[in-house]
């Protein structure tokens, strides 16, 4: 993956029929920050086709284990130790290597680490809340990490966030990059939270739910997720209209 | 349009909420954990061409500064090349964060100018992501200076005028460090043009 150039063909265009509106009236912070007129579409020239190269220089050999990259030395984070992996696959279900995968949630209270987050659970001195890493050639990924508790936000009088761990992407071009929450399997909150059900399609929130891995569960240690992360295609075929590959 | 055969759909787009500075900009959240943070240099100091500061500010519809917005750039070098092979020199790596402050909603970045490449006239790729934003914002920086490349632009081109404007920064090179000032706005008459890549 380093030092590699990277494709430089275009994205299969998005499917908006799977992806939540820009306004959203139910989460109320769209109303006055969503865009009113429609995308322009662009069939990607290497503005977009093309993004940056990451190695494993670029990030410290701890920064996948939530568990520990924030904890002082024999110290664990409060909460349910879990583990969460999967892979970055592209459209035609090819590995995505060589991807950044980001990760940022509260703590097992439901509290960021985060100077504007007033929440009165307490901040957990161990944990950070955040972690990165660089997926395999087999498009892997894993962070090791305490399951994030729900917390309250002001859309509504009683507004809860399922517990969620949020999730940067970035694949092999710009016009990859994604951010996305992962949410786990049987919590009740899913079918309340306005952010989910802005997604039009269920088949498309089933796919930010991570599945009870038994498998991979640690006998007498840590829980296991799967989560997998669908990053777009590329188009074989040119579009008649694309503009100039240099 | 021709399009391969897919087995798998792309995985929906979520909101980075207000706290995306946690996962992509740690420090600013309040704490400090990594050795090194990604995103901080667009172009190193050895990077070649023009160094450029870009400011600006993300408006909503109701005229308030977006105070929780975090921005990626993606950018060729001066000579017009992209950082995704080994095509540029080591000092630059054409990509970056940047977050806006606090308190105000300003952010700024400093850079290189950006080289032409293929037809299209030298520009910046943004990408924007915030609370209330629920699939990343894409759109474009156009400098004020190369008004005569914009008229053989194909992006540009298949744009009205009032659309077109909304792309081209403000400001000049005659200073030093040429500054332009580039506001994005969500919504509104003059709302930035983004795009569907
Ligand atoms: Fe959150």
């Amino acid at each position: 993956m380093t030092n590699t150039p990277k494709q430089v063909d275009p994205l299969n265009p998005r499917d908006w029929s799977r992806q939540p509106p820009a306004y959203w009236p139910d989460y109320k912070t769209t109303r006055a920050r969503s865009p009113q007129r429609k995308l322009v579409r662009l069939a990607g020239s290497m503005s977009e086709t093309t993004g940056p190269i990451f190695n494993h220089d670029d990030l410290g050999a701890n920064d996948w284990d939530l568990l520990t990259n924030f904890a002082a030395p024999g110290e664990c984070p409060i909460g349910p130790r879990i583990l969460v992996h999967g892979r970055v696959l592209d459209e035609d279900a090819r590995p995505v290597s060589g991807a950044l995968v980001e990760c940022w949630q509260a703590n097992a209270g439901g509290r960021y680490r985060h100077k504007n987050d007033t929440y009165l659970a307490p901040i957990d001195p161990n944990f950070g809340g955040c972690g990165r890493t660089l997926t395999g050639i087999d498009g892997t990924y894993r962070f090791r990490t305490v399951q994030p508790g729900a917390y309250p936000w002001p859309n509504g009088p009683n507004t809860w966030r399922p517990a969620h761990i949020h999730f940067s992407i970035f694949g092999h071009s710009f016009a990859h990059r994604l951010i996305t929450q992962c949410y786990f399997e049987g919590d009740p909150f899913i079918p309340h939270c306005a952010i989910v059900q802005s997604i039009p399609s269920q088949d498309a929130v089933d796919g930010l739910i991570a599945r009870l891995d038994l498998e991979e569960t640690i006998p007498h240690d840590t829980v296991a997720y799967r989560f997998d992360i669908v990053l777009r295609g590329r188009t074989a075929t040119p579009f008649e209209n694309q503009l100039e590959w240099t | 349009m021709a399009k391969t055969t897919e087995l798998l759909s792309e995985t929906a787009s979520q909101t980075a909420g207000p706290y995306v500075h946690i996962g992509l900009s740690p420090n600013a959240a309040g704490f400090d954990i990594y050795d090194k943070e990604l995103g901080a240099d667009i172009a190193g100091p050895n990077a070649k061409g023009q160094r450029i500061r870009v400011e600006g500010t993300v408006w909503d519809g109701q005229g308030e500064s977006v105070k929780d917005v975090l921005i990626e750039i993606w950018q060729p070098n001066s000579d017009g090349n992209f950082a995704h092979s080994d095509a540029v020199e080591d000092a630059f790596r054409g990509w970056g964060r940047v977050i806006s402050d606090f308190d105000t909603g300003a952010w700024g970045f400093d850079t290189v100018r950006p080289g032409a490449s293929g037809q299209e006239a030298p520009h910046l790729n943004l990408w924007i992501v915030a609370r209330g934003i629920n699939v990343g914002l894409h759109t474009r920086m156009y400098f004020p200076d190369d008004s005569d490349a914009h008229l053989t632009d194909p992006v540009l081109n298949n744009l009205d005028h009032d659309q077109r404007a909304t792309l081209v920064a403000a400001g000049d090179a005659t200073s030093d460090l040429a500054t332009y000032r580039f506001d994005i706005r969500l919504q509104g008459d003059a709302e930035t043009v983004f795009f569907d890549i």
